[in-house]
């Protein structure tokens, strides 16, 4: 018997992405929400067709023909809900990430208070900030608004003053921003989200409503100093940024049709799903997911108390890649290539990929800079987040990650199953996970369309979450030490569910696997030496029942944070052997 | 699979929107004739604004500052107008700091707008007016040869064409350019250094079109006042054969630069227009069209970047590349004879 609340509710949950729009059918079988397949097609976003609709339809198109059954109708429009002769479905959900970012100010009070929780809250949607106009800023109101103009931000959003609080000062920033927008054509005036102080909501209305673009006004993120709640703010700006997409192309509209209004960003949505698995599953670790795709790098890390999630444009792989350069040098980025490349090559190859995106590596020195790019857009990503981690989450060392476990992977980047050594990889060098990690990869993205269908029908994540539509990599071990490069820093015994074992001597430097299959589970003695800590303390040994993986249990004996060796020919030797040890070259 | 256009076309007709960014007064008329410098619209925006805070400055409530501001909204004032007089006896009074236009009056403050610019918007290339955008500009109807790049610096203009290019891969120094090619656009392979780029402006050249540009020379292209177009991308690329060719053997002809960036929402990319006489009915060339055999194709990545070639095969499935990624793939033999396999996704039709 189905259980959903829906009863036996067929799903189809789409994701426009820059390069691909998916759409995956989640059905009920014995009783319990599956994924059954997914259909994929190229976005049309972007010209000749600039009509995100079109490629909707062809991505339903393709998951009629991989699971035999008709979804769309003669004129290619979705048939919902389901009719008698069994065609069609009876729900939709849409997650977008394609188009532009959404160009962005912030105006608030005080730079580490406000001004730092709006930032956060603008990080939650693809949104680039271009200015922030706060209390200590020494710019006169009338450079606000020649600054504002020439920067026409589709979206500002305002925070500052505790509930009750300051009223003065804050009225004195919207007039600079009501009078920007004034001026500027009415198509382009920017839409504003006030999520300040609550009792100036009349104050707000009466001095911004009749000239921005559109006004929304959300409880306040700062609402005393001390607290600070993002999620009802952050809710209302997934909303505003479909609203903006909406004006940028003319297909969303039609998508919030079909899917009656359930059209969330994915990043947004993925923010969501982290969100309910951490109130499920986090316990004294967190759980981390990642997601590197064309348009942004997404880092949501879910803790006890709290979810954080992060949506960074400026690290995404497509047509904003080469604005990695304003965040990492080039030699930077090339100290992880296993290839010899120039700086300057990497360069000329940053540009070419920004102007067509959807490209792919079709040579070994293409994919060189774009794993490169990759573990320097993630470890930048992971880093700009951190910022917003709690404070008192232990770390071993400073710098280092806190304790993850799970560690999830999807996107484009890192969601490729054919080859989980090379993702784990990547995920190993840009993450720097420490202590023990299980990484699962999401093969089929599925869990922003999870978060998104969520709202529309509960049961269904928590029933494919647990249905094994996710691959985990393996579990790894990644011990915090320093010693010399091929000294025995950990020894390690993995006893089978059949009674067999295998041993392991861990070397500072190395990257070591033993074999436990994906569904066998295993106990595994570690005995740290030379003041290693795998999360029992430094030098202390310990046991712990761990599940299999694609690649098995996975030694890290690189020490954190890793050291690279300065020699790029030792340096890209050592990277090959990496790759080697986890299956991939 | 869908597969983007990249047009090279010796003979096209040629249909495109010349707007405004903002609003402005079209001089264009429908059916005229222009010429690529005529101007088709004009606009005036203002660089600055000056908010004078009358209640603060005269420390009166804001409903009196109100009633003493003496401008109105659109007055243009020039520099030290009186627009407020408080009270007693020696009464203060608050003046324009400079010449403007009011733009807001209310709340005790005045809003000056200050430094007006005038944008021009020229016609771009030789051709009819068949649409008027009101208020921002023309929809402009031309024939002749087209030639898409992939980089501009956002400016444009016309001349006559002079090929510096002896192959492809020509590099141009700043010691080939001279006073004779005054008011010419020039075409060339590449550039190696910012002084030839300087060099072109102090000739100074109405353009130049390069086969690709290197990241260090991109923001000294950008500060250029000439148009530059870029063909083929970004490093050490020889023209393509196809541009190449049809550049050169219209040398000396007038050409249209249109440098604007390529914008992949709404399709905008850098084009050089050379306009020749036809007198029959021309269809405007396809955006898209489908992978097929026998198309002609471009290389938008390694290997073999920028080369033109024949599709021979679309592969069926997916075909592993050397990097390990499964993609829909076809077989192109570039010109000069050597065939790859490369992905779709990295092919763009010529035509």
């Amino acid at each position: 018997m189905p259980v959903s609340l829906v009863d036996g509710e067929s799903l189809i949950a789409v994701d426009v992405g820059r390069a691909s729009t998916r759409a995956v059918l989640f059905d009920v079988v014995e009783g319990e929400y599956r994924f059954i397949a997914a259909g994929q097609a190229e976005s049309t976003l972007e010209a000749p067709e600039r009509d995100a609709s079109l490629g909707v339809k062809n991505a339903i198109a393709n998951l009629s023909v991989v699971v035999g059954r008709t979804f769309l109708d003669g004129l290619r429009n979705p048939i919902l809900p389901v009719r008698e002769d069994g065609s069609g479905f009876d729900a939709m959900v849409v997650t977008i990430s394609a188009g532009p970012p959404v160009s962005s100010v912030i105006v608030g009070l005080l730079s580490d208070v406000s001004l730092e929780s709006a930032r956060r809250l603008v990080e939650t949607s693809y949104n680039r900030i271009y200015d922030i106009f706060g209390l200590d800023d020494h710019r006169r109101a009338d450079q606000w608004i020649d600054d504002l103009l020439k920067i026409q931000p589709e979206l500002v959003v305002i925070a500052g003053g505790t509930d009750g609080g300051a009223t003065r000062s804050i009225q004195k920033m919207l007039e600079p921003v009501g009078l920007a927008s004034y001026l500027m054509p009415p198509e382009k005036r920017p839409a504003v989200l006030f999520a300040g102080n609550n009792m100036m909501e009349a104050e707000v209305k009466s001095l911004l409503s009749s000239q921005v673009g559109s006004l929304q006004l959300s409880p306040n993120i700062r609402p005393s100093l001390e607290t600070e709640d993002i999620e009802p703010a952050a809710r209302i700006l997934a909303r505003l940024s479909v609203d903006i997409r909406k004006k940028q192309n003319k297909g969303i509209e039609l998508l919030e049709t079909w899917s009656n209004g359930h059209i969330l960003p994915t990043g947004y949505a993925l923010g969501r799903m982290m969100r309910f698995l951490s109130a499920v599953y986090a316990g004294s670790r967190g759980i981390l997911c990642v997601d590197l795709g064309a348009s942004a790098a997404i880092i949501s890390a879910g803790f006890k108390e709290k979810a954080v999630l992060g949506v960074y444009p400026q690290f995404g792989l497509g047509e904003n890649i080469s604005g990695i350069l304003n965040f990492a040098s080039a030699e930077e980025i090339l100290r992880w290539s296993p290839v010899e490349v120039s700086p300057g090559s990497l360069k000329d190859f940053l540009l070419q990929k920004s102007l067509y995106p959807g490209t792919v590596s079709a040579t070994r020195e293409d994919q060189a800079m774009i794993h490169a790019l990759s573990r320097q857009a993630l470890n930048l990503s992971v880093k700009s987040a951190q910022r917003s981690f709690p404070p008192h989450v232990p770390v071993l060392k400073p710098g280092l990650l806190p304790f993850f476990d799970p560690i999830l992977a999807c996107g484009s980047a890192l969601s490729d199953v054919t080859r989980p050594g090379v993702n784990l990889l990547l995920i190993l060098d840009a993450l720097q996970p420490v202590g023990v990690a299980s990484v699962i990869l999401d093969q089929n993205d599925l869990l922003p369309l999870l978060g998104a269908a969520a709202e529309r029908n509960p049961l269904a994540p928590v029933q494919v979450l647990e249905s094994g539509a996710f691959l985990s990599a393996g579990t790894v071990i990644a011990p915090v030490v320093f010693a010399n490069f091929g000294s025995t820093i950990l020894r390690a015994r993995l006893i089978y569910a059949d009674g067999t074992e295998a041993r392991a001597e861990i070397k500072f430097g190395s990257i070591q696997t033993l074999p436990l299959p994906s569904g066998q589970t295993g106990r595994l003695m570690l005995q740290p030496l030379r003041g290693a800590d795998v999360g029992f303390g430094q030098g202390r040994s310990g046991t712990l029942q761990i599940s299999g993986g694609a690649l098995g249990v996975v030694f890290d004996g690189r020490g954190r944070p890793i050291h690279l060796p300065s020699d790029p020919g030792r340096r890209r030797d050592l990277i090959k052997k990496w790759q080697l040890a986890l299956g991939g070259a | 699979m869908k597969a983007p256009i990249h047009h090279i076309l010796p003979l096209t007709t040629i249909v495109r929107e010349r707007a405004m960014p903002i609003a402005g007064t079209v001089h264009a008329r429908l059916n005229q004739n222009v010429n690529a410098n005529d101007i088709i619209a004009e606009a005036s925006w203002a660089r600055e604004h000056i908010l004078l805070d009358v209640a603060r400055t005269l420390h009166i409530s804001t409903s009196e500052a109100d009633a003493r501001i003496t401008c109105r909204n659109d007055d243009r004032l020039p520099a030290n107008s009186v627009i407020a007089v408080g009270r007693g006896l020696f009464p203060p009074r608050i003046r324009t700091p400079r010449e403007g236009r009011v733009v807001v009056v209310g709340g005790g403050q005045v809003l000056l707008e200050v430094g007006m610019n005038k944008l021009e918007l020229r016609a771009g290339f030789p051709g009819t007016v068949i649409d008027i955008l009101p208020g921002r500009g023309a929809v402009i109807r031309a024939t002749g040869a087209l030639v898409q790049g992939v980089w501009g610096n956002n400016r444009s203009d016309s001349g006559q064409l002079i090929n510096l290019a002896d192959k492809p891969n020509s590099i141009l120094s700043a010691a080939r350019l001279d006073a004779s090619m005054r008011g010419s656009i020039v075409m060339t392979g590449l550039v190696k250094d910012s002084e030839t780029l300087q060099a072109a402006a102090a000739v100074p050249l109405r353009g130049l079109i390069l086969s690709c540009i290197s990241q260090e020379l991109i923001q000294t292209a950008r500060e250029m006042r000439y148009p530059i177009v870029v063909t083929d991308g970004f490093g050490m690329l020889p023209m393509n054969a196809l541009a190449y060719k049809l550049l050169s053997t219209n040398a000396k002809r007038e050409v249209s630069l249109n440098a604007q960036p390529y914008d992949r929402y709404t399709g905008a990319r850098p084009e050089i227009i050379i306009p020749l006489p036809f007198t029959g009915n021309l269809e405007q060339p396809p955006q898209s069209v489908e992978f097929s055999p026998g198309q002609q194709v471009r290389m938008r990545r390694a290997p073999s970047m920028g080369s033109i070639g024949t599709l021979v095969e679309v592969r069926p499935g997916l075909t592993v590349m050397p990097g390990g990624l499964r993609v829909p793939a076809g077989v192109v033999k570039i010109e000069g004879g050597e065939s790859v396999i490369v992905p779709l996704v990295n092919l763009e039709v010529v035509g």
